[in-house]
């Protein structure tokens, strides 16, 4: 059984101006220790998949549909308290933007040991000895001192670590990292996935990670779910993803991709804009800004469905496998040619 | 810490002496006698003349201006000799302003604590509570309250309060003011006090109740937005939790500073309410006193106001920096 398995979950707001279908039928699992990155444009439901999961959209205008399983249990119909006995228990979250998401006018040791006493009955001394423990695994120095500073206090970096520090102190057995590494200068993305890579062998926690960065994807994943405007268009084992990917769309990211050594005039750029999540096209949602587009694109969704030869691999594209093929083997030569 | 209090107290002196000479100047701008109106209307022009001299109206104005801060040192300079600050004498009374001050500051004092209380006591739950639901029921019957508390003036309230609470259903005295310590002959003591007090109190809070709740709400439904709310319940935090450690800390922030200046500046006097319930106030006084081109009184009253801002704002600067970690005083 998958750790945690997720079947056509829908999330839709309601709004001034009508219903917005931020997630809309997707489908993904993510198995004990292994990693799933969910990769996709701004605004195309990656962060509202996890948040749903999470039980964390405001209720007043949500609809949620479908179901998500932990541990067999569906986290979307359970009663709050337990839902709440899960959160930053068995599943924790990261979230995009470190100089927010601290409360300033606390601690970070008051919020640390926070998380620890909300699920665990232990004294003050060994919640901080705990705090500790973690702030040393995720790389403050002296963190003896630091533990009693203010958020303001930290760089963006640090403050991405401290975030770490505090979803993975109660030990989870699923990380929800919200694009952890955005919001911070390269050199420091690159520590932050180095660190999740190298928390993850030692915690043993399986982690999805929600990007727009492919790169970030292939450092970390195992799996990847390709979404656009709200739905799953491509899912498959990362290496599969990059040597044979099977929809226009994840073409579009690939090439978008910037690269030191090709010699290229300028990045290739997907026409168009992503569709309103309001009133999204029929047939395919991405028609209208595919260069492959045929006549069956404009009037039927294409299912999600297996590669003939790939079990493992799922794609939703109306074109035939051998033109996949084909252009699919020239995007990757060129990527290795540069 | 230190260098902070001792920039601070440096410019609150500047500002006390911009604010005095500012006061100093348009008294004397406006044309008017002061020295007749001591003497009285049917004093001849000779008494007019040697009332000016024994007051000291005759000097150029900064001379009179270096007299009123002088007076107000502790110490005398012919000769050198401690000596009580001194407001100095009132031109209509005879009376010294700090006896004047002494005894309306209590009441205005009175009117303005016991205001404050029960206007927080009604803004903090409504606000809350309409900020958690917002479009609720509850959340329109308090902005019809904001609307009304924010346009209805504080003399019409009073008036309506004193004919109906207090004249037709008699439940209140109508006006005046009772001494919480000294009892005089007919009223006084802490029950006498508060029941004189309760309409006063209830005119005086609307307006503020009315601005606190919306200010309240604004900034609960601002901070349950943050993104460190949502991380508190990512972390399982149970919803009243979320609440007090969370955003309540963070959403009261600018309603102390707001607190505290708006209480430092209603001490000087809440001339309204003073007038329409008749309770003897530094707002009442000081209204009667430039009627009556009263200099003394007036520049006590705007000494003592002034000094009220000054301290209260130092305060709240305090005190933002003790529940505000990221303001440190440097």
């Amino acid at each position: 059984m998958a750790l945690l398995e997720v079947n056509d979950l829908r999330t839709h707001f309601r709004t001034d101006d009508g219903i917005v279908k931020a997630v809309d039928g997707v489908s993904f699992s993510v198995d004990k220790g292994k990693t799933l990155g969910i990769v996709g444009e701004s605004g195309c439901g990656k962060s509202v998949t996890c948040l749903t999961i999470m039980g964390l959209n405001p209720s007043r205008n949500t609809i949620s549909s479908g179901e998500a399983l932990f541990k067999g249990e569906n986290l979307l119909t359970m009663p709050k308290k337990q839902l709440r006995d899960i959160r930053g228990n068995d599943i924790a979250m990261i979230f995009q933007d470190p100089m927010t998401s601290l409360n300033p006018v606390h601690t970070i040791g008051r919020q640390l040991v926070e998380a620890i006493k909300l699920h665990r009955d232990v004294s003050s001394r060994n919640a901080r000895a705990r705090v500790l423990e973690l702030l040393k695994a995720v790389g403050i120095p002296r963190a003896e001192r630091r533990v009693d500073d203010y958020p303001h206090q930290f760089s963006g970096g640090m403050r991405q670590r401290v975030m770490i520090a505090m979803s993975l102190i109660n030990d989870p057995d699923l990380l929800i990292a919200d694009e952890p590494t955005t919001a911070l200068d390269v050199t420091t993305q690159a520590q932050i996935l180095e660190l999740m890579n190298r928390l993850q062998s030692e915690f043993g926690s399986a982690i999805i990670i929600i990007t727009h960065d492919l790169g970030v994807v292939a450092e970390t994943a195992d799996d990847v779910v390709v979404m656009y405007a709200a739905r799953v268009v491509e899912r498959a084992p990362v290496d599969n993803l990059f040597k044979r990917p099977h929809m226009p769309y994840t073409w579009g990211l690939l090439g978008s991709l910037p690269r030191l050594d090709a010699d290229m005039e300028r990045l290739t750029q997907i026409p168009g804009q992503p569709p309103s999540l309001l009133n999204p096209p029929r047939g395919c949602r991405f028609h209208p800004r595919c260069p492959y587009v045929m006549n069956v694109c404009k009037e039927t969704e294409p299912e999600l469905r297996p590669i003939s030869d790939q079990p493992g691999h799922l794609q939703a594209c109306h074109l035939d496998e051998q033109t996949k093929d084909r252009e699919a083997a020239k995007l990757v030569a060129l990527a290795e040619t540069g | 810490m230190y260098r902070y209090l001792i920039r601070r107290l440096f410019w609150a002196g500047v500002m006390f002496i911009a604010v005095t000479i500012v006061s100093y100047i348009i008294f004397f701008l406006v044309p008017a006698e002061p020295a007749r109106l001591i003497c009285g209307a049917q004093c001849p022009p000779d008494q007019v003349e040697r009332v000016r001299k024994e007051v000291g109206l005759d000097d150029p104005v900064y001379t009179q201006y270096l007299r009123f801060l002088g007076g107000l040192l502790p110490v005398g300079i012919h000769p050198v000799s401690a000596k009580t600050p001194s407001l100095g004498n009132s031109y209509a009374t005879r009376q010294p302003v700090n006896e004047i001050i002494k005894e309306a500051a209590p009441v205005t004092a009175s009117l303005v604590i016991g205001g404050a209380v029960l206007w927080m006591l009604v803004a903090l739950p409504l606000g809350i509570l309409s900020a958690l639901r917002p479009r609720s029921l509850l959340d329109r019957a308090g902005m019809v309250f904001v609307l009304i508390g924010i346009s209805a003036h504080p003399v019409w309230i009073g008036l309506l309060l004193i004919y109906f609470v207090g004249y037709k259903a008699g439940l209140t005295p109508l006006g005046g003011y009772c001494d919480m310590v000294n009892p005089s002959t007919d009223c006084g003591g802490p029950i006498d006090w508060a029941h004189a007090l309760i309409l006063p109190w209830i005119t005086f809070a609307v307006l503020f109740a009315a601005l606190y709740v919306r200010m309240i709400r604004a900034n609960v439904l601002e901070a349950m937005n943050e993104d460190y709310v949502r991380t508190a319940r990512a972390k399982g935090a149970p919803e009243w939790l979320v609440m007090r450690s969370h955003v309540l800390r963070n959403a009261m922030l600018p309603v102390v500073t707001m607190l505290g200046m708006d209480i430092g500046l209603a001490l000087g006097g809440a001339v309204f309410t003073e007038t329409v319930f008749g309770l003897p106030g530094l707002g009442k006084r000081a209204l009667e006193a430039l009627e009556g081109f009263d200099l003394p009184a007036v520049m006590g009253i705007v000494v003592f106001a002034t000094v009220c801002v000054i301290v209260f704002n130092l305060i709240v600067d305090l005190l933002y920096a003790v529940i505000d970690p990221r303001i440190r005083l440097s």
